[in-house]
């Protein structure tokens, strides 16, 4: 499990390491990385640290092209579905906090029916649901009759929803989930139960032992995060990276997908901790594709239109576009939002972006007959 | 002489073989295929839409007259190769098949285990098949027994453009085989290419090399005359290599025995 590889670290030690590191040792981390492919845990602590910043050209070069040597001048695109923002965990940070006194809803079958409609019609084969957690409302049962329902209209569905156990898991997988995605939010143990201080969520255990779970349920892909700003983004970015390899080597036939969520303004007025600026976010980004060049990179529409369009080449594999973050959001609905999005730019707009800095769309990349095989078993 | 490569009922006059992932429009990837001479092309079962008749990749395709080989990329096991299989034949109407079993998601470096338990599977069900496997010269038998059309060992990982690392287990699989060798995967630069063909390779296919190129057009013509020019050494016979100066017109020859 994970967690014995965690409490063979120390927060602080890793912060005072990451101080530690020179120019010097940057630069002989990089061309071990771009002439012999070389690179461990440490080198991609180096690489996040502010000793790192001054090669950032240098990184960004390389970084774009070993993600064109391995996912080619591609770009997926995905959309999330928001089934519902009730939920019972207060997350000082979140709009869908028990505490907000915002309406609730959670979709029926025809109003989820009626979303896939819509984001049908934008062209979207790939589409992410997503829920708050909410035992009664969105349990097990709730959630493999939301995916046999999506999982008719696109060719590849996957979920960001309350961690759930290993036969969850498994069943979900048998109604066709591809993916699901479990944000850690921060591996600071202490004051993770500060961020969390009621609902399931604030079990620190049962969140970090999630991709474990996954793995054993043999889920297709498992999208990893922290949310940047909660605590030092360098050493949560630390410890997500050494989550990530971890995984890699322990559960091998699994795909991996690293996030990059940044606290945005919502209700309730939340003051991260740490910022994260634009150009430490390529640095973060750079730092994943070189050391980890196979593993898939998303860039959501929490990020403006220019950086998008500009940093997207230099490491990113996956976008959302076309967004809304309510239940009901692409119909009609006044349900509130999770988080604002900045880029409001349409589905297709994002794709004619993508389009002229000759990078080809790729709305499908899996097939509902590799689903026949999982729901046969 | 004409060169004709032969693999099951089809004949084919190029010996280069592309791969349509990775380019960065359909058109692009539409005139490398037609710059590279190329007779067979493979794409992704899972990339392409097979309930839509107007799906791009496929549209673009048939403007050419190239032969289709799906692949099962994405498949982990052999049981969802043989799902896949059947799910291509019937939408793409073709029993040629490029079998890709790569459970790892890091290297995709291939199952031999399943892709023969598969194998064994597809070419009973009437498959063409052409597995892509590791250099492995004992696993390329194996497959030709059960009755594989081809074999495609890999020179190194996919999407490595690190050329021939497997060489020598190349050069054993090459002497060996009673079917065509196509070298797939890690094909980086025409160089490597016409090595390949100089060892006497049947056929090379190439994809990432030419994609992601700054001029992916220009780099499929470079693979056509390399792949040309490597199989016209090879008919023509390379002399042995030797540390020592051997003279290009020895002195005994013009002596009295």
């Amino acid at each position: 499990m994970f967690r014995d590889k965690l409490n063979q670290y120390q927060w602080d030690v890793v912060s005072a390491s990451l101080a530690s590191i020179q120019q010097a040792d940057v630069e002989r981390l990089l061309s071990l990385a771009t002439q012999a492919n070389k690179t461990d845990i440490d080198t991609f602590l180096a690489f996040i640290s502010p000793a790192a910043l001054p090669f950032l050209d240098t990184m960004a070069t390389y970084s774009q092209r070993i993600t064109q040597a391995r996912f080619g001048k591609t770009m997926q695109l995905y959309i999330p579905l928001y089934l519902s923002n009730e939920c019972q965990n207060i997350c000082t940070y979140c709009g869908f906090s028990f505490t907000n006194k915002i309406p609730r809803k959670t979709l029926s079958d025809a109003e989820i029916l009626q979303e896939i409609a819509v984001i049908k019609s934008y062209g979207f084969e790939h589409v992410l649901l997503v829920t708050g957690e909410h035992d009664q409302r969105v349990g097990v049962e709730y959630l493999a009759n939301a995916v046999r329902l999506a999982k008719q209209h696109f060719a590849q569905v996957s979920i960001e929803v309350q961690p759930l156990e290993q036969h969850e898991y498994a069943l979900l997988k048998n109604a066709g989930v591809y993916a699901v995605l479990v944000y850690q939010e921060t591996y600071h143990q202490a004051t993770y139960k500060e961020y969390h201080p009621k609902g399931k969520k604030s079990n620190f255990a049962y969140r970090l032992d999630t991709p474990d779970r996954l793995g054993k349920a043999g889920m297709y892909k498992i999208g990893l995060g922290a949310l940047l700003g909660l605590e030092d983004w360098r050493v949560d970015s630390f410890f997500n990276a050494l989550h990530l390899d971890y995984l890699q080597k322990t559960y091998w036939q699994t795909k991996y997908s690293v996030s990059f969520p940044r606290i945005r303004p919502h209700e309730g007025a939340f003051e991260p901790k740490s910022h994260l600026t634009e150009k430490e976010l390529l640095q973060l980004i750079c730092a994943y594709r070189i050391c980890f060049p196979d593993v898939e990179l998303s860039l959501s529409s929490r990020e403006r239109p220019a950086f998008r369009d500009a940093v997207f080449p230099y490491g990113i594999t996956s976008m959302s576009a076309g967004s809304r973050t309510e239940p009901g959001g692409y119909t009609d609905s006044h349900a509130l939002k999770q988080f604002e999005t900045n880029d409001d730019r349409s589905a297709q707009a994002v794709a004619d972006m993508i389009r002229q800095k000759g990078y080809e769309v790729v709305w499908k990349d899996w097939d509902a007959v590799l689903w026949r095989v999982v729901s046969s078993e | 002489m004409q060169d004709v490569l032969q693999i099951g009922n089809q004949s084919f006059s190029s010996r280069i073989f592309l791969g349509t992932g990775k380019f960065g429009s359909p058109q692009t990837m539409h005139d490398a295929v037609i710059a590279s001479g190329t007779e067979l092309v493979t794409m992704a079962l899972k990339r392409i839409d097979l309930k839509n008749q107007s799906d791009n990749i496929l549209n673009f395709l048939k403007k050419t007259n190239v032969h289709l080989l799906p692949n099962t990329s994405g498949v982990r096991t052999a049981k969802e190769a043989v799902f896949a299989a059947q799910a291509a034949r019937e939408a793409l109407e073709t029993n040629w098949l490029k079998l890709e079993i790569h459970p790892d998601p890091r290297y995709l470096l291939p199952d031999a285990i399943e892709t023969l338990k598969a194998a064994e599977e597809l070419v009973k069900l009437g498959f063409i098949v052409l597995p892509y496997i590791h250099a492995d010269p004992v696993l390329c038998k194996r497959l030709e027994e059960v009755g594989t059309h081809a074999v495609m060992p890999l020179g190194s990982p996919i999407g490595s453009n690190k050329g021939l690392e497997t060489k020598e287990f190349l050069r054993i699989i090459i002497e060996q085989s009673n079917v065509p060798v196509i070298v797939d995967a890690g094909i980086g630069a025409p160089s490597h290419a016409a090595l390949a063909m100089e060892l006497g390779a049947d056929a090379v296919l190439v994809n990432t090399a030419i994609a992601v190129a700054q001029q992916p057009v220009d780099m499929a013509t470079a693979f056509k005359l390399s792949v040309q020019a490597g199989r016209m050494a090879y008919h023509a016979k390379l002399g042995s290599t030797s540390d020592n100066a051997q003279a290009s017109s020895p002195i005994s020859a013009l002596l009295d025995e």
